[in-house]
């Protein structure tokens, strides 16, 4: 599925509204997605602290919607815009990319929480399929 | 299908206990036609279902609605008996109706979204873990019919 001109111009205006709280959206995003899908906890074994609102939850979750909100200016080409982080994923973290999946609906669910009057139904099929794409993108190098 | 713990039971029934069904039902369902349109192929006798307003103004989508979060109070007043619960609902869907089940996990992840959107920071990581669990089994009792 690609992203219209619409979706575009959707997810640009949702994260300008979004993106003094990302920070916090992708802390508690991540924490929710350790509690809720405790399989992915395989990937953050190295840390001491897997609960939500712990340090490395907080600066990892805030890290991981950092390149997401930068993804907003890549959408034209995000596969190019992602290489690296693909290349990331698929030769050091070696993450199963059916986990971007999780980690988007978890931050879906943290956007309808803290934004709950914005996310309507259109915002949430511009942000769904963006993130779909983004996922995409990063699962590129894979295989 | 699932083993559940007493605090378990209560988180789901509590979440539940809140959840108004007339209300909460015919957002899921909609946001469901609009978020996956297609999910639309579905429901062709329902009239216009072509953009996101004559979706959540269908008098139809609303009242399916309420009859689907209809069917998820039985699993919640029988959480230790899912599985037969769902025994003729999976068969319906699967042999009369063809729903991929595919989409019923999408309809219980679009439902965990509405719930919390309604609940707020009260819906807490800890009860969407409950609260997703319980989905899938219930999901899972939906799928089991399919062959």
């Amino acid at each position: 599925m690609s992203l219209t001109a619409k979706d575009k111009s959707v997810v640009k205006a949702f994260w300008g509204k979004i993106s003094g709280k990302a920070d916090v959206v992708g802390a508690e995003a991540l924490g929710r997605m350790l509690t809720a899908y405790p399989q992915t906890k395989t990937y953050f074994s190295h840390w001491a602290d897997l609960s939500p609102g712990s340090g490395p939850v907080k600066k990892h979750g805030g890290i991981i919607m950092g390149a997401i909100g930068k993804a907003v200016g890549l959408m034209d080409d995000l596969v190019g815009g992602m290489s690296a982080l693909s290349d990331l994923h698929a030769f050091n973290l070696r993450v199963d990319p059916g986990n971007f999946k999780i980690l988007s609906h978890n931050i879906l669910v943290t956007l309808a929480i803290h934004f709950p009057s914005d996310f309507t139904p259109e915002v949430h099929i511009a942000v769904d399929k963006f993130l779909a794409a983004v996922s995409a993108a990063l699962a590129d190098k894979y295989g | 299908m699932a083993d559940w713990t007493d605090a378990e039971k209560s988180t789901i029934s509590a979440v539940w206990g809140k959840v108004d069904i007339n209300e909460v039902g015919p957002l899921a369902l909609g946001r469901v036609l609009i978020v996956y349109p297609w999910t639309q192929r579905y429901f062709g006798s329902f009239g216009d279902v072509s953009t996101a307003a004559a979706i959540m103004g269908n008098p139809k989508v609303a009242a399916h609605g309420r009859v689907v979060c209809g069917a998820l109070d039985k699993a919640v007043k029988n959480m230790g008996n899912i599985l037969a619960t769902y025994k003729s609902l999976s068969e319906t869907h699967a042999n009369k109706l063809f729903v991929d089940p595919d989409n019923f996990r999408v309809l219980a992840d679009v439902l965990t979204i509405v719930i919390a959107a309604k609940f707020g920071a009260a819906f807490t990581p800890e009860i969407q873990a409950t609260w997703q669990k319980f989905m899938k089994v219930v999901v899972a009792a939906m799928s089991s019919r399919y062959f």
